[in-house]
């Protein structure tokens, strides 16, 4: 409850997010630089004296972005895997289940800063490493569902009438197995919206000046005991919005699991 | 029997996803546009020594090729030269592989240290108010951004308040131990200098409660599930109905059998830690593997960013077999599936 009304607070401030900041996020005041927080500038200034509110503001926008991207790349690539397999069964199976097990054995951080720092540091790159190493869960749910769905006898009834492989798989499993995807995917978005700030931390993701958190809190950290506002407002972004999904995917997770809610 | 067969299956599929590894970290870093052989020399250097250099290295071989050789090297456990220094990458892991250990380690007793006494508090407290602190204590753990956490404990405890030393394994006056496993404190406590020792677990403790904290949400969240599971069970009423005093209940008669689950989650937090090790490390100036690969990351040393993401999705790999083991020597269903 308390995590769906944070994620929705960040919704819309990621939506009127223009409407919202009051200043440019891009907008220099080099006299004015590393002034702490007034009324007009409510989070104060950073060191190139642009208005750390505003950067905030336009930060939720770039994580949502981003953890709901990464989500939907995974999610669809590891579905289309994981209905193969479980689908066709055999060879199939073993060959892609043994791919996932390749890409599973891989720490997501090191992967990513890997094919970052390959394909030149920028979000995009860091986003799509991430996507890599984020589908094979994905592929292993969906398979694990098509495995104990394909003996219904809905699927069964449709088979009898003719349908095809393709129309059982998008008409009727699909939609059937989507429950256990999307507890996967909330609790996943929270990890990854912290992990791609982390990379662009340490230079392997957004770079500046892009107002992106991880960036921000790697330009104040030089600051942090004294000018502790730069730093400390976007961590707090941070924490708020992936504490947000964290607690949905929890509600989501005790809710479908009935065992957990009958104690 | 039935388990001899599951382990040696699961030890082969473990061998394949191996040298699946291997063939995906030589397609990474071979799509790379950056020529490793000019970031090498340098861009003004002289085009035959160029060539030179990309034939010593073995560049200008088919790719397939370069594969193999690939593999044939890593068999005999040459994980090529390292660009930037020059040194065999084996080396260079030997050396900073220990620190990474070292750290992980200590943060997973953190983990473990917090994580198991807040879940078996959160199930005890189901739904009131201990359960919600605790969880949100959890979640608060892998939600909080570990490089800001670090940053400001850091500025904190040792910049301002003087409490903890700062960055690295030891102080600048403080002698290293002689040279054993590699990891600081274990050295030192082997060798029995207890100075040492002191001033390494003192800069030992800031980066493993780091890291530990943040793995510790998910030790928290498994025991809670498991003794929420084994506190409905008929031993435990039984055990109750004896008149056998709560906290023997909890301790002995519950406690220990939720940890089975508990046990298996924490090789894979393991894995988690050697990864989560890379933020950590940067932040604190930790000579270990996390360190290194940053800074071979930033000088496109490809020898040096293929053997460290091998040598981390090795350990992950064997991590993840002993907990399939474990599980399977614990749980007998799984050994039928």
């Amino acid at each position: 409850m308390a995590g769906g009304i944070i994620v929705a607070c960040f919704l819309v401030i990621a939506l009127a997010g223009p409407v919202l900041a009051p200043h440019d996020p891009l907008a220099q005041d080099l006299g004015r630089r590393l002034s702490g927080p007034t009324r007009d500038y409510p989070f104060g200034r950073d060191s190139l004296g642009r208005d750390v509110f505003t950067r905030v503001i336009y930060g939720a926008r770039i994580s949502l972005v981003s953890g709901t991207a990464v989500v939907l790349v995974a999610t669809a690539f590891g579905i289309v895997t994981g209905m193969l397999a479980g689908w066709n069964g055999g060879w199939w199976d073993e060959s892609l289940m043994r791919i996932t097990d390749m890409f599973l054995a891989f720490p997501s951080l090191i992967l990513a800063m890997a094919i970052s720092a390959i394909l030149r540091p920028n979000l995009t790159n860091a986003l799509l490493a991430i996507a890599v190493t984020s589908w094979p869960a994905y592929a292993r749910i969906a398979r694990a569902q098509v495995l104990t769905l394909r003996t219904r006898d809905y699927v069964e009834a449709a088979r009898a009438e003719g349908a095809t492989d393709a129309a059982i798989l998008t008409r009727h499993l699909i939609p059937n197995a989507v429950a256990p995807i999307l507890v996967q995917a909330t609790v996943d978005i929270g990890n990854i919206i912290l992990i791609s700030a982390g990379l662009s931390f340490i230079g392997f993701g957004a770079q500046p000046p892009t107002p992106e958190w991880g960036v921000m809190v790697s330009e104040g950290r030089r600051f942090l005991m004294d000018q502790w506002w730069i730093a400390t407002f976007p961590a707090i972004a941070i924490l708020f919005l992936v504490l947000g999904f964290n607690l949905v995917g929890d509600g989501v997770r005790d809710l479908l699991d009935p065992r957990l809610r009958k104690l | 029997m039935n388990l001899l067969r599951y382990v040696a299956r699961r030890a082969g599929l473990t061998v394949f996803v191996v040298f699946g590894i291997t063939l995906i970290t030589f397609v990474i870093s071979h799509v790379v546009p950056a020529d490793p052989v000019v970031s090498y020399l340098g861009e003004h250097a002289p085009p035959d020594l160029v060539e030179k250099v990309r034939h010593q290295m073995g560049l200008d071989r088919p790719r397939h090729i370069q594969y193999l050789f690939y593999l044939r090297d890593l068999i005999h456990g040459n994980l090529g030269i390292s660009i930037m220094d020059n040194r065999p990458v084996s080396r260079d892991l030997a050396q900073y592989l220990p620190a990474t250990v070292e750290l992980s380690t200590a943060a997973m007793v953190v983990a473990i240290l917090i994580g198991v006494p807040t879940g078996v508090v959160s199930a005890l407290y189901k739904d009131r108010w201990p359960d919600q602190v605790a969880r949100v204590f959890a979640l608060g753990g892998t939600s909080l951004p570990v490089f800001y956490v670090a940053l400001l404990l850091l500025g904190l405890l040792y910049s301002r308040l003087g409490i903890l030393p700062g960055p690295g394994q030891l102080g600048i006056y403080t002698p290293p131990p002689p040279h054993i496993t590699g990891m600081v404190a274990v050295d030192a406590l082997l060798s029995g200098s207890w100075a040492t020792l002191g001033d390494a677990l003192q800069h030992l403790l800031l980066p493993a409660f780091v890291l530990g904290y943040y793995s510790a949400g998910l030790i928290t969240r498994m025991t809670r599930g498991s003794m929420l599971e084994v506190l409905r069970q008929d031993y435990v009423r039984t055990a109750r109905a004896k008149g056998v005093a709560e906290p023997r209940v909890v301790l002995r008669h519950a406690l220990r059998n939720a940890l089975l689950p508990t046990v298996t989650v924490i090789g894979l937090v393991y894995g988690g830690l050697l990864s989560g090790a890379v933020l950590t490390e940067t932040i604190f100036s930790w000579p270990g593997l996390g360190r290194y690969v940053t800074n071979s990351m930033i000088s496109v040393d490809i020898p040096a960013v293929l053997g460290v993401t091998l040598v981390i999705a090795l350990i992950y790999s064997v991590a993840n077999l002993i907990v399939d083991v474990l599980y399977a020597y614990l749980d007998p269903q799984i050994r039928y599936t």
